[in-house]
């Protein structure tokens, strides 16, 4: 298992959200999700300027086996969108905490962030699921 | 309780993500569907598939019984050796499986049947087999290797015993020649060039590994799926299954509708094709980015079908698959993906054939 960055927080569905410096969230999935996934193939897109609710399925990413919702950890309004995965989905499999990020949101309420899993809560779930 | 293949540890020593396919504990694939893929199509990959079943049927009147079983026609097998793909159908003419028959011997002949079918298909055969005193066996003590691509055989034959290897690298395409230990035939379900090898289950992991160490890449089922659709061949399950007809699978080519032959289903398919075989199945191309999958919602001009067989096409970077949609010029054709509209087309395949992209795909 690789690293999880120590300034991530998570949903039990594999989402995982970063507070950037200027206040905004950037959304991606966990490197635990991309494994389970298999080589990524396509990845629906939010629309920039939308309002997103926390529990919205609001991006779908899809494999060579599955397609997959994904739900967004935070309310707001999406600021941009990795454009990169519309030719290149595959950035997701090699660097899903970076490079693979796929969203981004000017968050409403930062208290919606209190409500995820930190790293190490989020390891200890994917050790128990494991077992 | 899951089945394993004797090959289980060697696809754990290897990293495999394993996943329950039909009741045995499989590989999905090593790391990277979309890199076996392509090591199929370009060099040489080979495939775990013990967990298909090896049928032996041997007795005086045992072609006269396949005559009767089967749609296909065991007569266009002349030479010792020489194999056919074929439906197995019930008396309403739907599919109980598709398999491979190989004709050994007058009185002896082999068939290959899906794993997930299984059981169905041994209680049918063996059935059928009392009245032409036909002795039905399966033969769990094999397990069964598929070397596939454009320099499969030349690897596969670098590891045989020199008897065996004369008598595989002189092969023609379907065919088959039983070796010192190994059953080789020259047969597989990727569109690429290769061997299918039965081969006694404790020399199994053996040649898996003389495979691997002659450059094979380990290929899991995930690859197999994408290549063999590639390729245009039908799953059982998927793209047919006792409801459907062969007509409605695009089958047509396999059933032999010879004078006076009395196979299982062929009055069924007669009344069919005398009224009008109400549905067809078509290869369909999405131009758009996205992924077909199984049982999404097709439209036409004649009304609704569904995708049978969908995926993301490895070799053409788009989707392809196969539909199931009403007989009759079916206009535009449009496929529904999670509340939007996609255009479709409509294209003569394989999609894929020897490496290469067909026309018009």
């Amino acid at each position: 298992m690789s690293e999880i960055p120590g300034d991530l927080k998570f949903l039990k569905s594999h989402e995982w959200a970063r507070v950037e410096d200027d206040g905004l969230v950037r959304v991606g999935i966990s490197e635990h999700a991309q494994g389970l996934l298999g080589d990524l193939v396509y990845v629906e897109l939010p629309e920039v300027g939308a309002h997103i609710d926390a529990g919205d399925g609001c991006a779908v990413v899809e494999s060579v086996k599955a397609a997959s919702d994904v739900y967004s950890p935070v309310s707001g309004e999406v600021v941009a969108v990795n454009e990169t995965l519309n030719d290149a989905p595959e950035t997701i499999n090699e660097d899903a905490f970076g490079e693979g990020w796929i969203f981004q949101v000017k968050i409403d309420n930062k208290a919606e962030l209190d409500d995820m899993l930190d790293p190490a809560a989020y390891a200890q779930m994917l050790e128990d699921e494991a077992h | 309780m899951t089945d394993k293949t004797v090959l289980n540890e060697a696809h754990r020593a290897l990293g495999a993500r394993m996943v329950d396919f039909g009741g045995w504990d499989m590989p999905l694939n090593y790391g990277s569907q979309i890199e076996e893929h392509h090591a199929v199509r370009r060099d040489a990959g080979m495939f775990d598939v013990s967990h298909m079943t090896v049928v032996d049927l041997k007795g005086e009147r045992v072609r006269e019984f396949l005559r009767h079983l089967l749609a296909n026609n065991v007569d266009k097998l002349k030479k010792p050796g020489k194999a056919l793909y074929t439906c197995m159908l019930n008396e309403r003419g739907g599919v109980i499986d598709d398999l491979i028959v190989y004709f050994l011997a007058e009185d002896f002949f082999r068939v290959v049947v899906n794993a997930a079918t299984r059981e169905k298909d041994l209680k049918w055969i063996t059935e059928q087999a009392k009245a032409f005193e036909v002795t039905v066996s399966e033969r769990p003590e094999f397990a069964m290797i598929a070397v596939q691509g454009p320099t499969a055989r030349e690897k596969a034959l670098s590891v045989m015993d020199a008897a065996t290897a004369e008598a595989a690298a002189a092969l023609g395409k379907f065919a088959a020649a039983q070796g010192a230990d190994l059953f080789v035939a020259r047969t597989g379900y990727t569109g690429e060039d290769g061997f299918e090898i039965i081969v006694p289950a404790e020399q199994a992991a053996a040649l898996w590994q003389k495979l691997l160490d002659a450059g094979v890449a380990p290929c899991g089922l995930g690859a197999r799926d994408t290549l063999r659709l590639e390729a245009g061949m039908n799953l059982y399950g998927q793209d047919m299954d006792g409801d459907v007809t062969p007509w409605e699978a695009n089958l047509g080519w396999t059933i032999a509708m010879d004078e006076g032959r009395d196979f299982i289903g062929r009055a069924a398919l007669e009344k069919q094709k005398a009224d009008g075989v109400p549905r067809r199945m078509v290869g369909v191309v999405m131009d758009d980015k996205g992924v077909l999958r199984h049982g999404q919602t097709v439209t036409t001009a004649n009304g609704e079908g569904e995708i049978l067989s969908g995926a993301f096409s490895p070799t053409l970077g788009k989707a392809i698959g196969f539909a199931r949609i009403p007989a009759g010029e079916p206009g535009d054709v449009r496929v529904q993906i999670r509340n939007r509209e996609f255009a479709l087309r409509i294209v003569k395949y394989p999609f894929v054939r020897d490496g290469e992209p067909q026309p018009g795909i």
